[in-house]
């Protein structure tokens, strides 16, 4: 953190419009994905990977595809986890249908398929508007759930509607280990940020924030709103879809729509909003903050309040929590970890000396 | 055509019970601009109370009183800890800080008194009235006719009073209310106070029929299809948008339900409000402001 | 301007109201291309509303607009920016969670060429498409002067910056009309004289078209080659600054009321 800027000027646009500017926040982005491949798969244990890193890794791609939408387009939604259910239930289903279709392909086609629902309930937002539109995402979320559970064949037949997800086999190789499930998550997690993290600084990205801050002034400057908000509908989705595949298929191994309801959905939304709206970085600050704060809580009702708290309260007591950050974040820090982040990095550049 | 009848019947009473948490809704919107998502948790919050202590032994009186100053308490905590610092931001973070507040006040009244299921008896029994050869629930009618007590009682709070003068100067202009000395935070607090005795009313009679349990606080996903198609500015508009959704869906499930195996009751709501808002983006009642640029 | 040259931007009998409420009644006017045109008259005289027609933010009742040779009924946002007509707005309208670089880059979005796919791979036309409408955006932010706020987000920047800023996302598009809203509004002496100059350069250097909006009489008279009067939603004076200014309707209406 306590590197200087000075010195590093861009020559160049391409290097001005680069998401890392300088040398030292490419070599840290460098030095962390060393370690997140080449290091934690070995050191990692059982537990690491299975209850923290890849719900955390899955998680912070469903903050990703919801702040696109949300956080970048200006398009408030209450329906991310049905396009997760619909991207877990499409590539299981085009597992079934199409023996020996590619694992990584199904769940890029569970994407498509998410995108192309996301784009269903995204047409009502040309001509409505802040949270009239969480009746469209309301609708698919209810909707996507009882289509879900109503209807066998999206389960062959299964009456739970549980089913389990199929081996995971990339290219012959079995990643069903926890820790190969870790690093299969990480390899299709880690290409859409890189998309992602284009896409918010190309004319694209400038349009959706242009919709976002002022969709009249966007219009007269000529963007084509319907298709800025359909584009951010069908690529938030399709990111959306393959998180909840990975949801599926990498942490729970089962299919089930009933991991798929409006709290995950809430959960999502509260990802985005403590992490920081706007941001690629604060998707993967609120994912830690979500999976860990209940991680950390049990840990210290085991040990600190043993006996003070008793058992069935430690859920109330995680609502609680939940809730006074995100209103303590809404009053204080509307942009979130993210910039919490960048707050402290400016500090450090200046410590000891605050000038 | 009379099972029609029923089940129309059957609906719009059930769509009462809709109407009142959808006034609770529209009472803090005008005032405060702010869209309540814990209007749901506030209603669990009333009657969980409400149950608990007339468990202990509280009188029905005592136990209502006590339930409605809570809800006054919690409107005082809220606006000193909470909307007095969100003053002037847009309206999705206000939207977004009243999530966050169903999982504060969710938590607190599950952590104070459980998360069991409650009996609720208001002494209402609910066994079928024939009137005009028609076989309605007494109990539904019972709640029509509270909840409409209930309405009634807010309109003449808000025409006959110096404090609905202001509370509808506050509605139509926040800055020109203030201009004349109306003091905006006290208005919140009443209004939310008032929010807060409709979700007392609404849990009572959702409890009295369900059993008090967190699911009561779901219902505000039933309320806000009712304020699309009635519009967020009118109290009548959500007594008619309750009305229509709470009709339309019982009888789409008992003759469109069986089509589609079931269980569309969830979902419905939700198209029929998009239908609504694709036709009539301000609802039936609400008004559209030009926008101006 | 000689006589003979079609006018780029033609009115005809324009009509707007709200819920019956009349904003502008039967207006027309032309404005040649190349010059700077005026719109004056006191407040509620419906000159945003006009400027709001030209660019299709509101559709009128009746009348007819012609543009670049084409006749519409009406106009629509979009249309009106693929045909070269660029605006900023009386109340500033900048996307304030933006810097004032990608406000501007903004304003290349429709010459932008790469699909959005390339743009997510950096692949094929996106990266050197990029590089094309940055160097345009540089010319931009070089000519107002705005480079050391290139990356500032918006919302952090005084007021008259932020007008700057907003001319600036407007002229990226390298429009042929460019509609102006009282651009200088609430501005100091110093400002409003930056800004004049600003228009009057945009106009010499690369020939748009300008309509602007100003209460300012003296900057009207200084910088325009055409007044267009209304009053009360009518047309009450269209002619040469000098000439419009000795109308008596138009002293009666306006000028009138001003100490000078």
């Amino acid at each position: 953190m306590f590197y200087q800027e000075s010195g590093q000027f861009s020559t160049r646009y391409r290097q001005d419009g680069r998401a890392l500017r300088l040398w030292q926040q490419r070599a840290a982005l460098w030095a962390l994905l060393a370690l997140a491949f080449g290091l934690l798969p070995f050191i990692g244990n059982d537990y690491w990977f299975s209850a923290i890193l890849i719900p955390f890794l899955v998680l912070s791609l469903a903050g990703l595809g919801l702040n696109l939408l949300t956080g970048y387009a200006g398009q408030l939604s209450l329906g991310s986890a049905a396009f997760m259910a619909v991207g877990a239930f499409a590539s299981y289903k085009l597992q079934f249908l199409l023996p020996g279709l590619p694992l990584l392909l199904s769940f890029v086609a569970g994407g498509v398929v998410a995108a192309a629902v996301g784009v269903v309930f995204g047409l009502p937002s040309l001509r409505i508007k802040g949270f009239y539109l969480l009746v469209s995402t309301l609708a698919a979320q209810f909707f996507v759930e009882w289509l879900l559970t109503k209807f066998a064949w999206f389960s062959n037949g299964n009456e739970s509607g549980v089913i389990t997800a199929p081996p995971l086999l990339v290219a012959g190789h079995d990643f069903g280990s926890p820790a190969g499930r870790y690093l299969l998550t990480l390899s299709v997690v880690l290409p859409l940020f890189v998309l992602a993290a284009n896409l918010v600084r190309s004319s694209l990205g400038r349009n959706w924030m242009a919709v976002r801050d002022m969709d009249t002034a966007a219009a007269v400057i000529g963007i084509p709103i319907l298709r800025t908000k359909l584009l951010a509908f069908a690529i938030s989705s399709f990111i959306l879809g393959v998180a909840g595949s990975l949801w599926a298929f990498t942490y729970l191994g089962t299919v089930e729509p009933h991991g798929f309801d409006l709290s995950r959905s809430f959960q999502v939304l509260f990802i985005i909003i403590l992490g920081g709206m706007g941001s690629i970085l604060g998707n993967f600050l609120g994912a830690a903050f979500i999976v860990l704060l209940p991680i950390v809580l049990s840990i210290l009702s085991g040990s600190l309040l043993s006996g003070v708290l008793p058992a069935g309260q430690l859920e109330n007591l995680q609502k609680i929590i939940f809730g006074v950050l995100i209103i303590l974040f809404l009053i204080k820090e509307p942009d979130g970890l993210a910039r919490l982040w960048q707050g402290w990095r400016a500090r450090a550049r200046l410590w000891p000396l605050r000038f | 055509m009379s099972f029609f009848m029923e089940v129309l019947l059957g609906g719009l009473l059930a769509g009462v019970m809709y109407s009142l948490v959808a006034i609770g809704f529209v009472l803090i919107y005008k005032a405060s601009g702010v869209f309540n998502f814990a209007q749901g948790s506030m209603v669990l919050f009333a009657a969980l109370t409400f149950v608990s202590l007339l468990e202990r032994g509280l009188p029905f009186w005592l136990a209502f009183v006590l339930s409605l100053l809570s809800m006054l308490l919690l409107a005082l905590l809220l606006e000193r800890l909470v909307l007095r610092h969100l003053v002037n931001r847009p309206p999705i973070t206000l939207f977004m800080a009243t999530l966050g507040l169903s999982y504060v006040v969710e938590g607190v009244a599950q952590a104070l008194w459980g998360a069991q299921v409650h009996g609720l008896d208001l002494g209402i029994e609910d066994t079928p009235l024939e009137l005009g050869g028609l076989m309605l629930s007494r109990f539904d009618l019972f709640a029509a006719g509270s909840a409409g007590l209930l309405v009634l009682l807010l309109s003449l709070l808000f025409n006959k009073t110096r404090i609905g003068l202001s509370l509808r100067a506050v509605a139509d202009d926040q800055l020109a209310a203030l201009a004349v000395g109306i003091r905006l935070q006290r208005m919140w607090v009443l209004v939310w106070a008032v929010a807060g005795l409709v979700g007392l009313v609404a849990g009572l009679l959702w409890g009295a029929r369900l059993g008090v349990q967190f699911s009561l606080s779901l219902i505000v996903l039933k309320a806000l299809p009712v304020l699309i198609i009635g519009g967020f500015t009118s109290i009548g508009g959500a007594i008619v948008g309750g009305l229509i959704v709470g009709a339309s869906e019982k009888l789409a499930e008992v003759y469109l339900g069986p089509l589609l195996s079931g269980g569309i009751e969830n979902w419905f709501p939700y198209v029929l409000a998009l239908l609504f808002l694709l036709l009539r983006p301000a609802g039936l009642f609400g008004e559209r402001a030009i926008e101006r640029v | 301007m000689s006589e003979t040259v079609a006018p780029l931007l033609s009115l005809a009998h324009i009509s707007l109201s709200f819920k019956g409420v009349k904003a502008v009644t039967d207006i027309g006017f032309d404005v040649a291309e190349g010059e700077i045109c005026a719109l004056i008259g006191p407040n509620g005289a419906g000159k945003s509303s006009l400027l709001n027609v030209i660019n299709g933010v509101y559709q009128p009742q009746q009348g007819e607009i012609r543009f670049a040779g084409r006749s519409r009924r009406a106009m629509q946002p979009h249309e009106a920016a693929v045909a070269g007509i660029a605006r900023t707005f009386q109340n500033i309208a900048l996307f304030k969670g933006m810097s004032v670089l990608d406000n501007i880059l903004t304003g290349r979005n429709l010459a932008s060429r790469s699909s959005w796919l390339e743009q997510a791979f950096r692949l094929g036309r996106a990266v050197a498409d990029e590089e094309a409408q940055r160097a345009v955006a540089e010319e931009v932010i070089a000519f107002l002067r705005l480079q050391a706020w290139r990356h500032t987000p918006v919302g952090q920047l005084p007021y008259g910056l932020q007008k700057r800023v907003e001319l600036g996302r407007a002229l990226a598009a390298r429009p042929r009309l460019l509609l102006l809203d009282e651009p200088m509004a609430g501005m100091n002496r110093e400002e409003k004289r930056e800004m004049s100059q600003f228009i009057r350069e945009v106009n010499q250097v690369f020939g748009t078209t300008i309509v602007l909006i100003e209460h300012d009489i003296g900057v009207v008279m200084e910088l325009s080659d055409h007044v267009v009067v209304l009053d009360y939603g009518r047309k009450i004076g269209d002619g040469e600054p000098e000439a419009v200014r000795a109308l008596p309707e138009v002293i009666a209406a306006y000028l009138g009321q001003q100490r000078h």
